[in-house]
This record gives structure tokens, sequence and C-alpha cells, in this order.
């Protein structure tokens, strides 16, 4: 393993850190299909079928430097506790009320999918 | 095609000829509502937790249409129905793509059947008769009330964000929701209170997330409801 090879895992390991990490991306990607992709669209590309009446347009999930500047813990806590708790939009509302914290990881570990990984 | 009773006994009876179903001697209000909403409709709880079902279901559940609807709409919609989901009962099996993003395909939105006045009389009074979550309406104490519309709107659109997935007027809002100017006249306001309050407790998949708002909040909410949701006659 070369030096380059070296920085980009430690990079990719701090961009992406626990909760993705052995998280069920098959279960996310139907939490996602379910309650996400009205809003952010059925591909994440954040033009789901609510988006063109939101005053607020919502994320681009395929936007890899927009998603990487985000940790972990701050996409779970977006999710569980909704766009105001990081100081966005009160559109992205909170969902602690529907899912559990280990499908809010699932969630989160298809995120990182949905951004960085290549599309087949 | 308008479907009466007597297509639905004929239905049955050639089902229980066939060895299908059991003999059917008259289309009691449980069998014909099974024969007319049970393709689509789930008539007997509990909820599914299941995410596929979810997903894949062709309607909402009806087996607490008792605690949800006023029945005199029911036996209006059921022979005029008018789509109340612009999007369907799950909003991304019935998109396409466009330049703009994801808009509604209306050639995946099938149209609801039509019933017979007697029918949809028939039908409707069973359906007020599944009552399985009496308990949950039992603990709102909700008086109805009035709003400013300016300021229910701005409630509802800015402040709760409940626009971005349900319309207050038919021009305006989100589309993956029940429009909600005319739920006043169809659901009971103990079911919108209790439904806003913790939607999870009817549907374990519910794609309604609770906002954990207090009594004051949610009756302000269902205050609006009432006053964007008041039929014509009843604004003059």
């Amino acid at each position: 393993m070369n030096m380059l090879t070296r920085l980009i895992a430690v990079a990719s390991v701090a961009a992406f850190p626990a909760a993705s990490l052995g998280a069920d991306i098959g279960k996310g990607r139907i939490l996602y299909d379910v309650y996400c992709a009205q809003c952010h669209g059925t591909g994440g590309d954040g033009k789901g079928v609510n988006a063109s009446k939101l005053a607020v347009q919502p994320r681009n999930h395929n936007d890899r430097t927009e998603m990487s500047a985000r940790s972990d813990s701050e996409l779970f806590k977006a999710i569980k506790h909704g766009g105001q708790a990081v100081n966005k939009s009160v559109l992205m509302p909170n969902w602690d009320g529907n899912l559990n914290d280990d499908e809010i990881n699932e969630l989160v570990a298809y995120l990182r999918h949905l951004c960085c990984e290549p599309k087949k | 095609m308008m479907l009466n009773r007597n297509h639905i006994r004929n239905g049955l009876a050639v089902l229980s000829i066939v060895g299908i179903a059991p003999v059917v001697q008259a289309a009691d209000p449980a069998q014909m509502t099974a024969a007319q909403c049970g393709g689509c409709h789930q008539l007997k709880g509990p909820a599914s937790d299941s995410l596929q079902v979810r997903r894949d279901r062709k309607g909402p559940p009806l087996f607490y249409a008792g605690n949800k609807f006023r029945e005199d709409w029911l036996v209006g919609w059921l022979q005029k129905p008018v789509r109340l989901r612009p999007a369907g009962d799950f909003a991304p099996a019935h998109v396409k793509a466009s330049p703009k993003g994801e808009v509604v395909d209306p050639t995946t939105l099938g149209d609801h059947p039509v019933l017979d006045a007697g029918t949809a009389k028939e039908v409707a009074s069973h359906l007020m008769t599944l009552r399985p979550n009496d308990a949950l309406l039992a603990k709102e104490a909700y008086t109805p009330g009035g709003i400013s519309p300016r300021m229910g709107a701005m409630d509802f659109v800015k402040f709760k964000g409940c626009g971005a997935c349900h319309k207050d007027t038919p021009k305006y809002g989100g589309v993956s929701g029940p429009e909600l100017y005319t739920a006043w006249q169809r659901l009971q306001p103990a079911f919108i209170v209790s439904y806003i309050r913790d939607p999870k407790a009817w549907e374990p998949r519910s794609l309604m997330p609770n906002q954990h708002l207090n009594d004051g909040a949610i009756h302000k909410l269902a205050n609006f409801l009432k006053v964007i949701g008041k039929k014509p006659e009843e604004t003059k």
C-alpha cells in the first residue's frame, strides 16, 4: 500500500465513521424509499415529487462534496431530530417518532452509499 | 364501472360454485365490504410494521375506518370518488423523471371504483362499525375552535412544515400526503387530533412525522383544517 492509498483510506474512515460501518445498506435503501424519497427523490438527487413545492430545496444526497462535509453524527442528528437541530430547514422533519436508532443508522449508511460509492 | 350489490352477490356466488369462497346466501355488509374494498385496503388489524407492506399497498388501511371517517362523507365519496392522494398511496411508486425533477405519473394511478347509492350506504355503514381504536380517540379532549386563515396557513406551512407533503388548497402544497383542504369534511375531529399527536399509534409505518406537539399546537392545526375544510355553503 503506497502513501497515497493510505491517506485515502484514513480520510475515508475519518469521513465515514462508526455509524455507517456495518449497517445494512439493503434495509437503508427501503427505509429511504419509504421515508425520504418523497422529497429527496427516488435516486437521492434532491428532486423528489414534493421538492418543487418546497421553499427550501431538499439536500442532494448524490453530492459527494456536500455530503462528505457532513459527519455521520450530523446526518444522524438531522434525521432523528430534524433540520432545525442542525441549523437547517424546518421542512426536514424529525423522524425520532417513526424510526429507531438502528434504522436511522441504516439510513446514514445508505446516504454514504448514495453519495460516495461508484454508480453501477 | 359502477358496482352494485348484485354484482357482488353474483361474484361471490360464482366464487362459491368454483370452490374459492364459502357459499353466500346473501351479500351481508361484511362480505360486501370485503368484496368491494379488500383487494386494495386492509380491513382487519393489526396494522403491519413491514416496510415492504407499506411500500406495496394499494390503498390506506380501513380496519379503523369507524374511528377515522365521517359516515356522511363516506357515503357521498364512494358514489363520486375523487383523488385524495395526488401521488397515490405511495408517492415514489407513481413518479416519473422530468427536467424539473420527479413529477406524478398519472398513467400509474388507478381510479377508485364507483358504487351505487345503496351499496355505498351499506359499505359505509359497515366500515363505521370498524372501531378498534376507540381508546385512542377517548384520550382526546378537543373542542373545535377558530383561527385566522392567514395565521393558520403560516403555522401549517412555515412553522410546522405540513405543506411539504400536504395541500392546504387545491393549488398549494406537497403531493405525497393526502390533501387536507377537505379533511374536515371527511375525518372525525378526534381522529385528526389523535393522528397529529401520534401517527405511529395508528400506523406503525405512517409516513407522517411525530413532531411531539402539545395540545395547544395540535388543536391549532386542527382548527386550521376546520377553517379551510368548510363546505362552501357553510362559509356563507
